[in-house]
């Protein structure tokens, strides 16, 4: 087993951010690639480092430091295949940015590959300056899905909760989004009561989670664009863990109002919300739902059995079936995009992983994670990788691990605890405008 | 490539020192709260006063601070506390839970606000509903003792206010309680 250990700094205008990489990789050799710094007609900043970052964390990708290069070309006539074999390389990324007399800004990039000495993917981006980091993502994405067949996912975002001050009085929860290699975070929503659970709308132009803002548990809708929250009527008891259907017309949800946590799933597009019970057991705790990516069933936590366990239930017929049966602590499970394969939280000798189960074979669960008390898993829209919640020195952290368990990486906040990450659906970061 | 890489080291090791440095700046005071979770068990038993003998509301049920006090005048324990994944009352809880419920029986004005709790263990939603589950368990003993529904109010934290934050078996037990406040 090879063990590659990245450290990597990136100096931005907020201040200076830290992430350690750790690649944990069997015989699997990651693709060598040269992304050379982009030629520039201005003083904008560059951003192959950005794209090599994305490429580094995908666990799938090698590229070598710019110190090494031989040549720097940023336009076809200036490559020569020969020096990058020398280099041992599979793969080679060149491009150039061009500032547009409306302010904005070009960006075309030209990834070749060396052995056949060919072009095999060209693009040109153009948007606003400050976007380059969306712009840097998006060829990420591009040079990801040509040479690995899998849609990239750097385009997107991850919310979490931070939490400053726990365990005092004066504790501050900040719903916060930031890039998926965590760069960009900003405030979304503050309050001084407990913020969880936040979850994304299929389409990325919403998010729902649950505010204690008035003292009680009320599940909010928040639109990115605009901002405005809407708060959805409570009941007494839980109002808790929404999660938007894959046709984001309903959201599934946790209600005791009839004295005992159940699921439940609403219409929120008509006006006339009316929750509709999908669980029916008085006795036992039923929540953490999640939808099957066919929207007919949901798979939710039940401990109707004595222990937390993941059940499925079919909305329609209401069958419902037990899908785990290793361990007495199994919760909050997540479907990959295949509907075959289940994340989780699964508890072993008193440690809590992340565990990996196909539905379709008796295979064991497989454990992702060597950290503890892991929690609140959510998937990459292209299911290759994993986010999830854990500890470090005593503080809440995310960490991201691959599916294949071979590549972890862990995301270090300056400051308090991070807990509840959510990986957003697929976005169009570039034509998207506020709140992106 | 070497000299690189412990560039890079160099400068990461000076970022964690900065953020080492912002977050000792903001370490928070210590919160101020009683030390110890006040715990009284009655010296001698006292006979339950029956519904039928209810009488005026007394003034010796709270102190000055409208703390809830024994019949010998101590301040009675709010907090109760229950072992991990668990929401069993135990013994002595319910002895002193049911001296809450002589008070709020006598005291039909006063509101009871019950919280559930639990250690930062298990996920989050799971924790949300057993603290509920925890709160009920307090809930239903009260009004089975008398207390009417519409004087209690129950919420559940979850995990998402712990007493302690520390992350061992001190603190988890600690933290796994259900509260009465009065109102």
């Amino acid at each position: 087993m090879k063990k590659v250990i990245w450290w990597a700094v990136f100096t931005s205008l907020q201040g200076l951010d830290a992430l350690e990489i750790v690649i944990d990789r069997g015989n699997d050799n990651p693709i060598p690639i040269a992304v050379v710094p982009f030629a520039s007609s201005n003083s904008a900043g560059d951003i192959s480092g950005v794209i090599s970052f994305d490429l580094i964390r995908s666990g799938q990708f090698s590229p070598i430091e710019k110190e090494n290069m031989l040549s720097y070309p940023s336009q076809p006539e200036d490559v020569y295949f020969r020096d990058w074999r020398i280099l041992g390389m599979e793969y080679l990324l060149i491009g150039r940015h061009l500032s547009r007399v409306d302010g904005g800004i070009t960006v075309t990039y030209r990834l070749f590959d060396v052995s056949a000495e060919r072009e095999v993917k060209s693009g040109e981006i153009t948007a606003p300056r400050d976007r380059m980091r969306d712009i840097a993502h998006r060829i990420a994405d591009d040079v990801y899905e040509e040479i690995t067949g899998i849609r990239g996912a750097f385009s997107t975002r991850i919310l979490y909760v931070l939490v400053e001050n726990i365990g005092t009085s004066y504790a501050r929860y900040k719903l916060e989004m930031a890039d998926s290699d965590g760069e960009r975070p900003r405030t979304l929503f503050e309050t001084s009561e407990p913020l969880l659970s936040p979850s994304w709308s299929p389409d990325g132009r919403r998010i729902a989670y649950v505010s204690f803002e008035t003292g009680r548990p009320a599940i909010v809708i928040q639109e990115l664009e605009s901002n405005v929250r809407q708060r959805l009527p409570s009941y007494p008891g839980l109002n808790s863990a929404p999660a938007f259907s894959p046709d984001g017309r309903e959201l599934a949800m946790v209600l005791s109002r009839d004295g005992n946590p159940e699921i439940y799933t609403m219409e929120i597009a008509t006006p006339a919300r009316r929750p509709r019970r999908v669980t029916r057991h008085l006795s036992a705790i039923d929540t953490e739902p999640g939808w099957t990516p066919d929207g007919k069933s949901l798979i939710f936590t039940s401990d109707r059995g004595g222990r937390p366990q993941i059940y499925r239930v079919d909305l329609r017929t209401s069958l419902t079936e037990r899908l785990t049966y290793q361990g007495d602590y199994n919760a909050r499970a997540r479907l990959l995009p295949d509907g075959r394969h289940l994340v989780y939280v699964h508890r072993r000798e008193g440690i809590y992983h992340i565990a990996w189960q196909d539905l379709e074979t008796d295979e064991d669960p497989r454990i992702l994670t060597e950290t503890s008390l892991d929690e609140s898993p959510s998937l990459a829209p292209n299911g290759t990788m994993l986010i999830y919640a854990t500890q470090d020195q005593g503080r809440g952290i995310l960490a991201v691990v691959s599916i294949d368990g071979q590549v972890k990486y862990k995301l270090p906040s300056s400051a308090g605890d991070v807990r509840e990450p959510s990986w957003s659906p697929y976005l169009d970061t570039l034509s998207a405008t506020r709140g992106f | 490539m070497r000299q690189v890489r412990r560039y890079n080291v160099a400068l990461w090791v000076v970022g964690a020192l900065i953020l080492v440095g912002c977050a000792s700046q903001q370490e928070p005071e210590p919160a101020a709260q009683p030390a110890a979770p006040v715990d009284v068990v009655p010296v001698q038993s006292q006979p339950v006063q029956s519904e039928s003998v209810q009488a005026e509301p007394e003034s010796t049920d709270f102190d000055s601070r409208s703390r809830p006090l024994t019949p010998s005048g101590r301040i009675l324990a709010t907090k109760f506390y229950f072992e991990l994944d668990q929401a069993r009352l135990s013994a002595r809880d319910l002895r002193l839970l049911e001296m809450h419920a002589n008070i709020l029986t006598r005291n039909r004005d006063r509101r009871l606000v019950i919280e559930g709790h639990c250690d930062e263990r298990g996920t989050r939603e799971y924790n949300l509903a057993l603290g509920e589950r925890r709160g009920n368990a307090v809930s239903s003993f009260l009004t089975s003792a008398g207390v009417r529904r519409s004087q209690i109010e129950m919420v559940s934290y979850g995990e998402e206010r712990p007493d302690d934050p520390g992350h061992d078996e001190s603190a988890w037990s600690k933290n796994r309680r259900a509260v009465v406040i009065y109102r």
